[in-house]
């Protein structure tokens, strides 16, 4: 990188700094619990969606079983902290290991699978997990579910209302946002882009597609299993309903509505789609009284028609179809990042 | 970097923009009215006539929309009465129904909505799940809270649920009903089926333990699928296990096939169902197999055949009537568990006036004695249902009708 690029960085960072403390300023303005708490729901979708991101964007890999590591990491914080009296971090650490885990006991097979084969196992390894959530009722208690989880507590600083929360969320979101930036401008980035365009090539270009898949399986296994733990902590309450196939899908949409392979495509997917169900759920009795989630869907499914139309490759393309003068910057190879899909 | 430094920044300026949407959009009513609820109220109280706020999460759509949405009905119906007769103390009343789809984390954002709303009261869930997500929030919040749901786990324990009550029966008190009618007529040989979800949970639960207590032996446990189409297998062991009577824990479709497939294999022990089967569906879907269930049930469904002496006979009779003219239809039990949660609390603000606290207090400490649709609530800093056995009659199904047991 040369010192005029440099240069360019330090100016352009100005936007974003700016930008994100605009953001966390949010808490401060808007005095509003409902808000806040629509904001911490999208960070907890957003982190479950990057990791999806890089399954689906970048290793090539689709996945209808997040719900299910979602589950397993709200589960673990519930079970931990309420059956064994676990300290709320240690349970947090349970929530994101347990999911690694068996993402790379059941990966190596699944993985094996490819396109529909591989959505379908996915899917059955989701409602595996779903039922097991049922049926396992000494431990999960079955569809009653576990109240009582205690808040999360770190070194005597307890996150028991929205604003605490919102900032712990975001700081996670963010945090994975450079994490993420930082890989797939990596090695393992470009790997992941190479299998993602065609396996095969990869494969003779000398990259493990194997391996590389795998890893970016468990990496989005531990996002989930995290938001999953934070989601617990929030409610204080876990049952299998918000953990089963259509939570998944629901991922699954977030991640191609924002745009899949962007970097930004996770957030602006799950802020979108959470953003839209809220925004109807009081529009449409303003207009219908006494209407609920059946008219919702329909305003929801065509402006998913509308936006998949005109924006095929998602919200988080913009860069993509603007002819703006940055397109021509030499920036998308330094991202790493060819042109084009 | 840089396009990608530019790339966060204009994205988070989207969301400012969303957000700020939000705000100028379905907010600014409530924004307002956060900031002068102050002046308001006082001002309120001179002229009389400030709108007190209620609040309602239904489950208007999703999984458990077959409850939300007699509920909505209801709760429509009740507030527009209400303010056609003037309303609380010369207040209108308005009624804010949002639907949660039946999801959790949909039913906690929609509860801190109404909480922003400046709501005196939140009435919700119809299901046990979304009412339990919403607990924690309402607790911090300190809003009163009358769930509509039948786990016992909403109001239990008390002492960590000082804001929650609610209307449907729980359990034990379908239970306790059951062992009466078995004590009486000297069956301690069961079989127990039931389905496999939160409601055939909690009721297996609650018999088992209630059955222990009361020196009944379960010789047959089973339990089968909502979507299971046979349950064959089930009864057979059922039969071989020699129970005197059999009790099903489940709701239609599924207890109606297991009905039929019980007629069908000609056992003859009586066959006792729980309050899940308290509709005409139950019976449509049998096919005539449902002729002499026995299942306890709330008293709507037989309100023309207690007796007037019964407090609540005036009740169910104007509910029914009201509804049928509304909406052309029978009301259920779930329109039932609506109808209560509004009267009890409007009955609660209309004495404590708009006080969140003063209301909470008023339905714990002032609420006996109270004709519901679902039975006579008298509830106490130790019972936050405040329903008895006497909430609910047994009744047998003849020619496809209730009939009540004497």
């Amino acid at each position: 990188m040369d010192r005029f690029r440099c240069l360019m960085k330090i100016k352009k960072t100005f936007l974003w700094p700016a930008a994100v403390l605009l953001f966390l300023a949010l808490p401060l303005v808007i005095d509003s619990n409902y808000l806040i708490s629509v904001l911490i729901v999208i960070g907890l979708y957003t982190i479950i969606v990057q990791g999806l991101g890089i399954l689906m964007g970048y290793a090539g890999q689709v996945s209808f079983g997040h719900g299910g590591f979602f589950g397993l990491g709200g589960y673990a914080v519930a079970i931990m902290t309420t059956r064994y009296g676990w300290h709320p971090v240690l349970a947090l650490l349970a929530a994101i290991i347990l999911p690694g885990l068996i993402a790379a006991i059941i990966g190596r097979p699944t993985l094996k699978l490819r396109e529909l084969y591989l959505a379908m196992g996915t899917m059955g390894f989701g409602i595996l997990i779903h039922t097991m959530f049922n049926e396992a009722g000494e431990l999960t208690g079955g569809p009653s579910g576990i109240a009582g989880i205690p808040y999360l507590t770190i070194g005597g600083l307890t996150f028991d209302n929205d604003i605490k929360f919102f900032y712990l969320i975001w700081a996670v979101v963010l945090l994975v946002l450079f994490g993420i930036n930082n890989l797939i401008r990596s090695r393992v980035g470009r790997a992941l882009r190479a299998i993602s365009e065609s396996e095969h090539a990869a494969e003779t270009a000398g990259i493990d597609t194997g391996k590389l898949k795998l890893k970016a399986f468990i990496f989005s296994a531990l996002l989930a299993g995290l938001a999953g733990g934070l989601y617990a902590f929030y409610v204080t309450f876990v049952s299998p309903a918000p953990f089963g196939f259509n939570t998944s899908v629901q991922f699954v949409l977030m991640a191609v509505v924002g745009g899949l392979g962007t970097f930004l495509g996770p957030l602006l997917g799950a802020a979108l789609v959470v953003l839209l169900g809220e925004l109807l759920r009081w529009a449409i009795p303003l207009v219908i009284p006494g209407a609920g989630g059946e008219y919702e869907i329909i305003f929801f499914g065509l402006i998913l028609v509308v936006l998949m139309i005109y924006r095929p490759e998602g919200l988080g393309a913009f860069g993509k179809i603007s002819k703006s003068p940055m397109e021509k910057t030499p920036a998308a190879s330094d991202v790493g990042l060819p042109e084009s899909g | 970097m840089s396009k990608l430094v530019k790339k966060i920044g204009l994205t988070l300026l989207t969301i400012l923009l969303l957000i700020v949407g939000l705000i100028a959009g379905g907010c600014a009513s409530s924004q307002n009215d956060a900031g002068s609820a102050g002046q308001a109220k006082e001002q309120g109280k001179e002229q009389g006539n400030e709108p007190y706020q209620i609040g309602a999460v239904i489950d208007i759509s999703g999984n458990s929309s077959s409850l939300g949405v007699p509920e909505r009905d209801t709760l429509l119906m009740l507030v527009d009465k209400l303010n056609q007769d003037g309303g609380i103390n010369g207040h209108p009343v308005e009624l804010t129904i949002l639907d949660n789809k039946s999801e959790e984390t949909e039913a906690v954002l929609a509860v801190k909505k109404l909480i922003e709303k400046n709501v005196l009261a939140v009435l919700g869930c119809s299901s046990s799940g979304p009412s339990m997500a919403m607990i924690n929030t309402v607790q911090n919040a300190k809003v009163p809270m009358v769930s509509m749901a039948a786990a016992s786990s909403i109001v239990e324990p008390v002492s960590d649920r000082q804001w929650v009550f609610k209307t449907a029966q729980s359990d034990i008190v379908t239970v306790k009903k059951i062992i009466t009618y078995l004590k009486a007529r000297d069956l301690t040989k069961v079989a127990l089926l039931y389905m496999n979800n939160t409601y055939g949970d909690g009721g297996k639960a609650a018999f088992t333990t209630a059955a222990k207590e009361n020196g009944i032996e379960i010789v047959a446990e089973e339990k089968f699928e909502a979507s299971d189409k046979d349950m064959t297998p089930q009864l057979t062991k059922v039969k071989a296990g020699g129970a005197q009577a059999a009790i099903v824990w489940a709701i239609p479709p599924s207890a109606s096939i297991i009905t039929k497939n019980f007629k069908d294999m000609g056992l003859s022990i009586p066959l006792i169902h729980s309050h899940g089967v308290g509709n005409q569906k139950f019976i449509e879907l049998a096919q005539g197999a449902a002729e002499g269930v026995i299942l306890p049930i709330g008293k709507l469904a037989v309100a023309s055949q207690i007796p007037d002496s019964d407090p609540q006979k005036k009740v169910l009779e104007s509910y029914i009537a009201d509804y049928q003219a509304k909406y052309n239809t029978q009301p259920n039990s779930f329109g039932g568990y609506a109808w209560d949660a509004f009267k009890l609390v409007v009955a609660a603000i209309e004495k404590a006036g708009p006080d969140r606290a003063a209301i909470r207090d008023e339905l714990e400490k002032n609420t006996s004695g109270f004709a519901g649709i679902s039975g006579i609530f008298n509830m106490s800093p130790q019972d936050h249902n405040g329903l008895g056995v006497d909430s609910m009659v047994l009744v047998q199904i003849k020619d496809g009708k209730w009939q009540l047991i004497k």
